[in-house]
């Protein structure tokens, strides 16, 4: 058949072209296809609502601008979540290229709600080097291992570290992670260690691994890539980035299922056909 | 006494930790806090260590005049400038050298945050790609990997689950590939979790016990 000749000999441009389309088409025009909030992301989202209005809760950002689709959708919500249940937030972040991006998201959600003060109602206590040896030391005491926060103030002389000592002064440690150290780490060191309740927002391609965590009760709710971001973004009533690029992704999803399908079959003709 | 002296020391530390996990006596806890804590100072040396060698790697690559040096110039100027601008902001901040309105601010959220998300974005192009030239059903367990792919990728996204919309609950996309996820995947993954726990306590005794040499000077 000439059309699968050509189709194998198909300059892989095409498939980029396509594949731009496919994506920018919804983003300019959005499909608003529903969604399901599946179980993980239902306990996520119960998980915090059981954490009593005006806590502390732990926040951890692990993660820099190669993950902004499905980190920063995920951050917003949760911390939006947690500011609005009247909870103080203290975050911290344990990849090097995050603190700046993490820095202006909380800033941002931040301004929705005026009456939040940086310092009394949350606060960045910024990167720390030193990966599982910072979750460890945390242990002893979050400002022994943050004695400072991200703007450069000594963290114990700020009104929401006051009541903070180590992971006991938690009551849930949200984490949002894209790769090592995050949650693995989390689980291992600190879940494991100092029975400190977690969940956890992770990228898409790594979800599969917290599932075993999931399952035992150690993580409580998942958040898995841009779909657990939209998923949650839905469960909270809000229309957020993730909500407005699972359409993306769903037309995304469908051409490489194509693509595999299409491959095969045009392989898969006799040799004699082929050549 | 060159090469026993540091086994020992890995030894001595190595069972000392371990027994600092059972032991919550402050005779054994205030050292092991001590050490955990030393090991960020450890940690942060080696982002020193690592600049050192991203230097003299591209230096001698640039002077070799290796394959692709003009971009180790590149590289090497990206570095040195983002640094220097760094230190200077740092200064003039006092050490707030990412405070809004910073040249640091500004390289940060102008080159690397947009360039970072570039490079993870072309994943997107080149898995189409791949998908279409790579991907090779030639047996049954590739086929299997292929079926329970399609499954998972079209089950995660809205339109898996309108798509099958007419189909009773268990036999909608969304529902299969959250099977998929909970019970195959999950016993899979939960095999190779348990498998690399024991491998890692395997390694860690071998270390503790001088069999594994290796981290001394490259010998088995």
């Amino acid at each position: 058949m000439p059309g699968l000749e050509v189709l194998e000999k198909l300059d892989r441009r095409w498939l980029f072209l396509i594949m731009g389309l496919l994506v920018l088409e919804p983003l300019m025009f959005p499909l608003a296809l529903p969604l399901t909030v599946t179980r993980p992301v239902q306990g996520f989202v119960d998980a915090i609502d059981k954490v009593p209005d005006g806590s502390t809760v732990l926040m951890s950002c692990d993660y820099d601008p190669s993950g902004i689709p499905e980190m920063v959708p995920m951050t917003r919500t949760a911390f939006r979540h947690l500011l609005g249940k009247n909870c103080k937030v203290v975050i911290t972040v344990l990849w090097p290229g995050g603190p700046g991006l993490v820095d202006s998201v909380l800033s941002e959600v931040a301004r929705e709600f005026p009456d939040k003060k940086y310092g009394v109602d949350w606060v960045n206590l910024g990167y720390k080097s030193g990966n599982e040896a910072v979750m460890v030391v945390m242990g002893q005491g979050i400002a022994n291992a943050f004695p400072r926060d991200y703007r450069g103030l000594d963290s114990r002389s700020l009104p929401v570290m006051r009541e903070v000592r180590d992971y006991a002064s938690f009551p849930l440690l949200v984490n949002i992670s894209s790769g090592y150290p995050g949650t693995k780490e989390w689980v291992q060191q600190v879940q494991a260690r100092f029975h400190l309740p977690m969940v956890a927002g992770v990228t898409a391609v790594s979800a599969p691994e917290y599932y075993p965590y999931l399952q035992s009760g150690q993580i409580r709710g998942l958040l898995g890539g841009m779909a657990g971001a939209a998923e949650y973004e839905k469960a909270r009533g809000e229309k957020g980035s993730a909500t407005r690029g699972m359409d993306a992704q769903s037309l995304g999803h469908l051409f490489v299922a194509f693509c595999i399908l299409l491959g095969n079959l045009i392989r898969r003709r006799p040799a004699e056909a082929r050549s | 006494m060159k090469r026993e002296l540091p086994l020992a020391i890995t030894a001595a530390i190595g069972v000392f930790m371990i027994l600092s996990f059972f032991v919550p006596h402050q005779a054994v806890s205030v050292p092991a806090d001590f050490l955990q804590a030393s090991a960020i100072i450890v940690v942060a040396f080696g982002y020193v260590l690592g600049g050192a060698n991203v230097l003299r790697v591209n230096f001698d690559g640039i002077y070799k005049r290796q394959p692709d040096w003009p971009y180790k110039i590149l590289l090497l100027a990206g570095l040195i400038v983002t640094f220097a601008i760094g230190a200077i902001d740092g200064v003039e901040q006092h050490g707030g050298f990412l405070d809004q309105g910073t040249r640091s601010k500004w390289i940060y959220d102008n080159l690397y945050s947009p360039m970072s998300a570039t490079m993870f974005s072309l994943l997107a192009f080149f898995i189409a790609s791949a998908a279409f030239r790579a991907f090779r059903i030639r047996t049954v367990e590739a086929g299997l990997l292929a079926l329970a792919a399609l499954l998972v990728m079209l089950g995660r996204v809205p339109v898996g689950d309108l798509a099958t919309h007419w189909l009773p609950a268990p036999a909608r996309l969304g529902a299969i590939q959250d099977w998929i996820m909970n019970v195959p995947q999950n016993a899979a993954k939960r095999a190779i979790l348990i498998g690399a726990a024991l491998g890692v306590m395997a390694t860690g005794l071998r270390v503790i016990l001088g069999i594994e040499r290796s981290y001394l000077s490259g010998e088995e």
